[in-house]
């Protein structure tokens, strides 16, 4: 025994110069030494808080989020967002470029669902011009948006999945989120970013052989959605990850201005494309999907399910889609072919001066708000005459659904702080603008 | 051809004289210009829009919430008419350089209202609505960071996009863009 004494004494001074925690949990206790020591740990009477910071470079924060944590213990007693660190002006950029190149900034503000900001962006301008779009761009519209609703949250799943620990769905969402990106590039050129919509319909028309590469895609989704059901909705690990964390109620959803996927979880059923459409969608069949719990897992049900609805909005627009224009015959709106250029002088004019000062646009102003995957996004644009409007403000659902950190984060632990903030499922350059 | 008919007179747009002012078409925004004097209802592309003085637009707010079912404050923004080329104006409401644009929305009536209020660049003042929506909180510190705007009342006022010390609001339209300039690494900093 005397050996094994001199060997602890020696051993307890050489922990003692080491202060980290790991280190500490080497020393021998015995259940009597807890007991009597009130636990292992020295018991926190004072109730004195820490403040940490998280972020904005973690992982988990998708973008630069920094969030100011008061901590007691493991304890998270409240969370507050600090935003702004991707902040680029871009409603100022806004306000320097004309109509004709303004889908090219807003479509970078939600980057993972690019169509819902051209589109609302297209549509204020064209309300105060007071133009109609054919039928056939506002269905390819429609399909389109709800295509990047499903990338949207293919996106949202793999993140989702990979901030709870469950890494294999980061792999599978994003392969099928990449299989929608493939249609955007076979359709507008670029799998990001893609400045499709524009004021006056759409860039270019459906290339050909369009219906069946995007039945496929459909398919393919609702196979993977099928199995990501599978892999997690009654997986006890997941269950006891998600259920009953991160609780919000309807009131306070409301009160923050909250809209989309996390209002639809505390049991209120509120969908623009249902209550205020602004593309044909009382002409397709689909199902508002909403949860009454308002928990963590509720609101990855809702995204998961909402997939299923957007395929088949999309179905159906593949079947109904119209023929005609994919875009207004307006020369004053509207860039005339390419081929034309070469043939007709009026054409090249008409090409030069929307490129170079754009299209005026009448004195007015307006708000126009669609459904983005995120919530309501809307635009509001005020014009003074000129080709460049006088303010250009995204209302960016990111942006307010944030505020939601504070009822849900409070009373909750640091790990569980990650699996809420990736169940807002914000998108920072929506945030920051 | 069909595009070699058009002319070059046919490029500007008719300038509209602004909208107005005529039998006010929407309930609510009825009910607010009968209880608060000076208000004035304009339809602007379909839309209900309501000018009210600044001085009432908390109790606009409260009205709108508990008696006209306004459950959400979907947006504040803030608008600078300081360059402005042709400007809508409204009877009976004087211009001033910031305008306060506030747009609600019922859910139960599934109908929507905009509040619109004129701030001097002398006094730039607003009651805040965060009493009223909390919601109101980031939007209202996203006016007071890039316009300047004060919102009265308002519990945490601080800049929320720009950095803390940043000198200026850059969305006004005296503050140009790129007027800080660019800087690489080992630059000293703009601020």
């Amino acid at each position: 025994m005397t050996s094994d004494d001199a060997f602890w004494t020696k051993e307890e001074a050489r922990l003692e110069r080491q202060t980290d925690e790991g280190a500490q949990q080497l020393r021998p206790t015995t259940r009597e030494m807890v007991i009597a020591g009130g636990g292992m740990w020295p018991q926190d009477d004072l109730g004195d808080t820490m403040i940490i910071n998280m972020g904005p470079q973690h992982p988990s924060t998708h973008g630069v989020l920094r969030l100011m944590m008061e901590l007691d213990g493991e304890d998270v007693l409240q969370i507050k967002p600090v935003i702004g660190y991707l902040h680029t002006g871009m409603e100022k950029t806004g306000e320097e470029l004309t109509y004709v190149q303004g889908t090219t900034n807003v479509t970078r503000m939600d980057y993972a669902s690019n169509f819902a900001n051209e589109l609302v962006y297209s549509m204020a301008v064209e309300r105060l011009l007071d133009v109609e779009v054919p039928e056939r761009a506002v269905w390819i519209r429609m399909m389109m948006c709800e295509l990047s609703r499903m990338a949207s949250h293919l996106l949202f799943q793999a993140t989702n999945g990979m901030d709870m620990g469950a890494v294999s769905m980061l792999l599978y969402g994003w392969r099928e989120r990449e299989e929608v990106l493939r249609i955007f590039e076979y359709v507008t050129g670029l799998r990001m970013n893609c400045n499709y919509i524009r004021p006056g319909g759409v860039a270019a028309d459906l290339p050909d052989g369009w219906q069946d590469r995007i039945l496929d895609v459909c398919d393919t989704v609702v196979a993977g959605v099928a199995d990501y059901d599978e892999m997690l909705s009654t997986n006890p690990i997941w269950l006891e990850r998600t259920v009953g964390l991160g609780v919000i109620t309807t009131e306070e959803c409301l009160a923050l201005g909250i809209t989309g996927p996390i209002l639809r979880s505390t049991g209120f059923a509120w969908d623009l494309r249902k209550a205020q459409p602004q593309l044909p969608y009382d002409e397709v069949e689909f199902d508002t999907i909403y949860t009454t719990n308002g928990d963590v897992y509720d609101r990855y049900r809702i995204r998961l399910y909402e997939i299923l609805e957007s395929a088949k909005i999309v179905r159906q627009c593949v079947e109904k889609m119209p023929d005609g224009d994919y875009r207004v015959q307006d020369k004053k709106l509207t860039p005339p072919p390419r081929a034309r250029i070469d043939e007709s002088m009026e054409a090249l004019i008409h090409h030069f001066k929307l490129f170079t000062e754009g299209f005026k646009v009448p004195s007015g102003e307006t708000y126009v708000a669609v459904e983005s995957p995120r919530g309501e996004i809307g635009c509001y644009m005020v014009s003074d005459g000129s080709s460049k409007p006088v303010r250009m403000h995204i209302r960016g659902p990111s942006f307010y659904n944030l505020q939601s950190i504070g009822p849900m984060g409070s009373d909750s632990l640091v790990a569980d702080a990650v699996a809420i903030v990736s169940s807002i499922d914000p998108i920072l350059g929506e945030v920051d603008r | 051809m069909a595009d070699d008919t058009a002319r070059e007179e046919d490029h500007e747009p008719a300038v509209s004289g602004g909208p107005a002012p005529g039998p006010v078409s929407d309930e609510v925004a009825a009910a607010i210009v009968a209880r608060f004097d000076g208000s004035v209802f304009v339809e602007s592309h379909g839309q209900p829009v309501v000018y009210v003085d600044r001085s009432v637009i908390a109790d606009v707010a409260l009205m709108l919430r508990d008696e006209e079912q306004f459950t959400m404050l979907i947006d504040t923004v803030v608008v600078d008419h300081l360059l402005d080329g042709s400007r809508v104006r409204v009877d009976g409401i004087a211009a001033e350089r910031f305008e306060v644009v506030v747009n609600f929305l019922s859910h139960p009536r599934n109908r929507r209202i905009r509040i619109v209020c004129e701030v001097p660049a002398a006094d730039p003042t607003v009651p805040s609505l965060t009493p009223v929506y909390p919601g109101a909180n980031f939007p209202e510190r996203e006016s007071y960071d890039l316009f300047g705007i004060v919102f009265a009342g308002h519990p945490d006022l601080t800049r929320i996009l720009m950095p803390d010390d940043w000198h200026g609001h850059p969305l006004r339209k005296d503050d140009a863009a790129a007027r800080v300039p660019v800087t690489f690494k080992g630059d000293p900093s703009p601020r």
